[in-house]
This record gives structure tokens, C-alpha cells and sequence, in this order.
């Protein structure tokens, strides 16, 4: 029995390919590849790569979901082709496509610069108002285990497009900034830390911004890392509002100075040495 | 901020459209309730029909439920537009259009509102 699902599977793999040299409009190629157990969507590409068409390009590096590059649609879905395995998505035919609500470079490989340059702008880094301090740190900022995970779980984010592929107000609205770079605005805005809430919300609620977000919801149903961007936008959301009204609670982290070791005392002292 | 104050209200307009709309539904559709339904018949009948007009409070609520849709609606057009991609320009013109319809609008409504406390001479 064991041996029976082991076996090699046929199917049939359906590649977009688009070469901007010399096509004038994507088109789709027909493959056909032997499936094994275990074996990935990105393996299945190398394969194809390495005995039919060398002719294929494809985004790749880590191979083991970390790094966001290989992301591209499998049978319709955004994710990452490098941790979805092909008998989990079908045992008989396999689309792939790169990512949409991107420009298209070279068959699956999607321009993802837009997303960097948009993520860059959101100033995406912990800023203070002490630019003095930033610069030369001096003190400590604590942050206890609750605030860390008030914003934790939006870390994650590996910058690999799939939300931005997945949202359909991406699709027709070219101005708006995408999930990604959304949820990571929440992500400093959230951060105990941070000081520059009321700058970033200001780039966030611009024209096109984060209320073009119809919570559809698709992002965080895609996230290949477990990210929930929807949710990150609309606590973010919901900060603006309190801060249009004027109810906003953030306060940033106090600045504690860095203990003295000379006169530091541990609060509970370390057992006698014993030997 | 601007964007943020339309989506804030926006959403205060939805919730406002909810009540009133709700207590209209209650007021034309469940006679029993018959605060402002005093004569007995239907809730159409010409009685019933010039006591709500002359109501205050009736009329106070129409008047904002006719702004929250006229709000609510506006911003779900002016969304449903800009998705579209238009220039900048255009954004802010179409933005400033829906403006001037929309309180030509509710300025028509009010005053219908208000002068539909006439009726009681018409009795």
C-alpha cells in the first residue's frame, strides 16, 4: 500500500510563458511530469528545467519558504512554490502562472520592485522623535512580552507578493499600496517603540489608501507565512479613527537607562558556587 | 486626515442609515406600533399620513437619515470611481461635484421635510 502512493504520477503541467523579446502576449505551454511523493512545485520546475525546456524562467532561492522569492500562481492560488507540494494541490494537471497585479518580466518571474519602493516610502523602521538618542543610543527601550505581541505575528512577513497577488482591490486600484506594505505600516505603528505613528497614519490614509480596502480578506487566506495583513489593516483602521477623534492611547516606550553595573544588585541572587 | 474623517463618517452614516431606516421599517410596516399611526386603517391612510408629516421628531429623523444616505451613498460612489484610476484632478473635481449635488440634494429633502407640516392646514 505504501509503495501504491509512492509511486511515480503522471500529469500535465500548464507553464505561462512570456518573453518580452518575442511574444506580444503570454501564452501557455503544455509539460508533462512524473510526481513523486514529497516533491514540490519548484522541484517539479527544476525538473521540466532540466530535461525538457531550459528555456524556462522562474525565481528562486532559499527553497524553504524563507526568502519570498519564488512566489507564482498554482492552480489559481498565489503561493510559494517552494513549499507547496504537487500532490497536495492535484494528482492530475497543474497551472502556473506569475503572480498578477505585478508587471510581467519573463514567463513566471514578477516584477516585485513596485512593492519594495512602496514599502520603503511607509518608512519602515523604528523612528523617535529623540533623533539625538536614535542616532546615539544611550538608554534601553523596554518592551514587555505583550506589546512584543501586539505586533509579533506581522514580522512574518517575507515580502513575497502573494497577498498583493490575492487582494482584489490591488487588481483595480493601481494606487493603492497592498496588504504587505499595509500590515508592516501597522507592524511599527504598533511597536511600543516607534514614535512616528502619526506620520506613517498620515501616508497610510492618503488618497487611495487604507480605506480602499474592501476586507476581502483573500490576503491573509493566502499568506504562506500565517500572516493576517486584513486583520493588520484594519486595527490600523480602527487607530486612525481614534486618532481622528482624538481617543488614541499609544504612548511611546519610556526610555530606561542602562543599569550602573557597579551598584547593580540582582533582585534574586544566584546560588552559592559549590565547588 | 481628509480621507480619514470621509471613511469615519462613512461608516457613522452606515450605522445612522441602520437605526432610522430600521425605525421607518417599524413605523410603515407594524401598524400595532400605532405611536404614529393614531387612526386605525392602514399606515397609508390619509389620517395617519398628515400626523407623521406634522411630527417633529419624524421629521428631525428623516432629515438625518436623508444626509446619511446621501453621505453613505456619495462616498460608495466616489470609491467605486477612483478605482477607476482617474487623474488627480479629476478626483478633486468629482470629489467637489458630489459635494454640491449632495447638498443641493439634501437642501431640497429638508425643505420638503419641513414644508410637509403644511398638511395640518390641509386637514
Amino acid at each position: 500500500m505504501e509503495k501504491e502512493t509512492e509511486k511515480a504520477n503522471s500529469i500535465t503541467v500548464y507553464i505561462r510563458r512570456f518573453d518580452p523579446e518575442k511574444d506580444s502576449a503570454p501564452r501557455q505551454q503544455q509539460y508533462t511530469l512524473q510526481v513523486e511523493k514529497g516533491m514540490t512545485v519548484l522541484d517539479g520546475l527544476h525538473m521540466i528545467k532540466q530535461t525538457q525546456d531550459p528555456t524556462i524562467n522562474f525565481r528562486f532561492s532559499c527553497r524553504m519558504g524563507v526568502c519570498g522569492s519564488c512566489g507564482m500562481m498554482i492552480n489559481g492560488v498565489p503561493a510559494l512554490s517552494c513549499n507547496t507540494q504537487i500532490l497536495d494541490v492535484t494528482t492530475t494537471a497543474l497551472t502556473l502562472a506569475p503572480l498578477p497585479n505585478f508587471k510581467l518580466i519573463k514567463d513566471l518571474v514578477a516584477d516585485l520592485v513596485p512593492m519594495f519602493g512602496v514599502l520603503k516610502g511607509l518608512q519602515l523602521h523604528i523612528r523617535r522623535n529623540d533623533v539625538e538618542e536614535m542616532e546615539k543610543p544611550t538608554y534601553e527601550y523596554y518592551q514587555t512580552p505583550h506589546q512584543l505581541e501586539e505586533f509579533l505575528q506581522f514580522t512574518y512577513c517575507i515580502k513575497c507578493g502573494c497577498c498583493m497577488a490575492a487582494c482584489p482591490t490591488m487588481a483595480t486600484d493601481r494606487e493603492y499600496p497592498g496588504p504587505a506594505p499595509l500590515a508592516q505600516a501597522y507592524r511599527y505603528n504598533a511597536d511600543s517603540r516607534d514614535d512616528a505613528r502619526d506620520a506613517r497614519g498620515d501616508l497610510v490614509a492618503a488618497s487611495h489608501g487604507i480605506f480602499s480596502c474592501h476586507y476581502a480578506g483573500e490576503c491573509s487566506n493566502v499568506c504562506p507565512k500565517g500572516v493576517d495583513p486584513a486583520r493588520a489593516i484594519q486595527l490600523m483602521k480602527k487607530d486612525l479613527v481614534l486618532s481622528y477623534f482624538g481617543l488614541a492611547k499609544h504612548k511611546c516606550a519610556h526610555l530606561h537607562k542602562k543599569p550602573d553595573k557597579s551598584t547593580y544588585k540582582a533582585k534574586i541572587e544566584a546560588p552559592p558556587h559549590t565547588v | 486626515m481628509k480621507e480619514t474623517a470621509y471613511w469615519t463618517w462613512f461608516i457613522i452614516a452606515g450605522i445612522v442609515i441602520l437605526v432610522i431606516a430600521g425605525l421607518h421599517m417599524v413605523v410603515m410596516h407594524l401598524p400595532m406600533f400605532g405611536v404614529f399611526n393614531p387612526e386605525s386603517g392602514a399606515v397609508t391612510d390619509w389620517g395617519n399620513v398628515a400626523f407623521r408629516s406634522q411630527n417633529q421628531f419624524l421629521a428631525f429623523t428623516y432629515i438625518i437619515l436623508l444626509g446619511a444616505v446621501l453621505y453613505h451613498g456619495f462616498y460608495g460612489l466616489r470609491t467605486i470611481v477612483f478605482e477607476l484610476g482617474p487623474k488627480k484632478s479629476f478626483q478633486d473635481g468629482f470629489t467637489v461635484i458630489l459635494w454640491i449635488v449632495g447638498l443641493v440634494l439634501f437642501g431640497i429633502g429638508t425643505y420638503a421635510a419641513i414644508a410637509a407640516k403644511a398638511l395640518e392646514t390641509a386637514l
